[in-house]
């Protein structure tokens, strides 16, 4: 009885078993904090601070009287390095390498059926996405480039206005390509694809010979160096 | 790894000395400590500092290091072994030097108590890390130094040193 009545009374207080921490600097930010304000208010517990401090010191100098290892131990781990097997350290795992791990650890047998069973999987799935796509769609298809709302503006006859492959010189300012483009009653319909322009010429059809002397004309003008008919 | 070793090793050399108390096992004990460090670097999960790893390692290897000595009565025959040139702890308050008497009985308390003494104040490691090295719980991290200190006072007071605690 007499035993745990002194035991009870040793029993610390929880920020009387923080101060060391406290001493080393160790403590959360909210725990310091604790202990400050008790410290303050507690010349006990002040005075067991003071002790800890000194201890704290004696502690730091006992060690660093301890020295340091001789270069014999660096030289003995350096060699033991040295005749481990050749191996890069890690500092961690990412998700390709254990992917890679894991497929390392496959026997080829096992491999060669799991690649089996994927690819077949692959096609069963593809069987299946076609069928659903089939079954919800019209008949009739189209090409990607075929727009039904819209008019057809181009025809392959000779009544379609004439076009040519252009190529600018490169010291055609934007003024003289302009005044150009109106002289000529010509617009730019593709962009410049490999420094060349797909230029359109007015709006109606001409004969091959008016279109070989419109190209003829546009060869003969200082800022084009370049000047191909296309249909 | 030299980057690492340069960092850590002075430090890895003395907590395993104060547990084998000699500096060639001491010296040993690094080279085994680094070694696994450069063989296991890929379990280290960066979920601790780097010196609570390595203080683990080292506590692990030191204290398996004393038990293939099998030197039961290690404790005492080495803190007798362990050069000390200051006086005794009697003359030590004789001469007012309350300092020596402290690192004298610092020495002189048992391995556990020792360690977390180091582990705290010269290693400044927090309660969590402590309880890491040592895998202990928090609670008993705290307790075990309260009653490491009290040792230490008992110590001093054996010696005629009374410091006002406890």
């Amino acid at each position: 009885m007499a035993l745990s009545k002194r035991m009870l009374e040793e029993e610390p207080s929880e920020i009387e078993m923080l101060l060391p921490w406290h001493a080393a600097g160790t403590l959360s930010a909210r725990d310091a904090r604790r202990v400050e304000e008790a410290l303050a208010h507690d010349p006990a517990l002040a005075k067991q601070y003071a002790v800890i401090r000194e201890e704290y010191a004696e502690t730091i100098d006992l060690n660093e009287s301890l020295g340091a290892p001789s270069a014999r131990a660096m030289q003995k781990l350096f060699a033991a390095i040295d005749a481990e097997p050749a191996h890069v350290p890690q500092a961690s795992f990412n998700v390709a390498s254990r992917f890679a791990a894991f497929f390392a650890s496959l026997s080829p047998r096992t491999l060669a059926w799991s690649a089996g069973l994927a690819a077949l999987a692959l096609l069963l799935q593809a069987g299946v996405i076609g069928a659903v796509l089939m079954k919800n769609q019209s008949t009739t298809y189209q090409t990607a480039s075929l727009s039904m709302n819209e008019p057809i503006t181009r025809a392959l006859g000779p009544e379609s206005p004439p076009r040519a492959l252009v190529r600018f010189a490169p010291d055609a300012r934007i003024v003289d390509i302009t005044a150009l483009l109106d002289h000529y009653h010509a617009s730019i319909i593709d962009g410049a694809k490999g420094g060349m322009f797909r230029l359109q010429f007015g709006d109606k059809a001409m004969s091959r010979e008016e279109v070989a002397s419109l190209m003829n004309r546009l060869q003969g003008e200082k800022i084009i160096a370049l000047a191909v008919a296309t249909p | 790894m030299q980057v690492l070793y340069g960092r850590h090793h002075v430090r890895v050399f003395r907590f395993g000395l104060r547990v084998v108390r000699d500096e060639q096992v001491a010296e040993d004990l690094i080279s085994e400590v680094f070694l696994d460090v450069w063989r296991q670097a890929g379990k280290f999960e960066g979920r601790s500092a780097v010196s609570t790893w390595l203080l683990a390692i080292t506590r692990f290897k030191a204290l398996s290091a004393l038990r293939r000595r099998k030197d039961v009565e290690l404790e005492d025959e080495a803190a007798n072994a362990i050069e000390d040139t200051s006086d005794d702890p009697e003359v030590s308050v004789q001469k007012k030097d309350t300092s020596a008497a402290l690192r004298k009985c610092l020495t002189a308390l048992s391995s556990d108590h020792r360690e977390i003494v180091d582990l705290v104040y010269y290693h400044e490691k927090s309660v969590e890390e402590v309880a890491e090295i040592v895998g202990i719980p928090e609670n008993t991290v705290k307790t075990r130094l309260f009653y490491a200190r009290k040792k230490l006072a008992d110590l001093l007071k054996a010696a005629g040193v009374e410091r006002g605690w406890p």
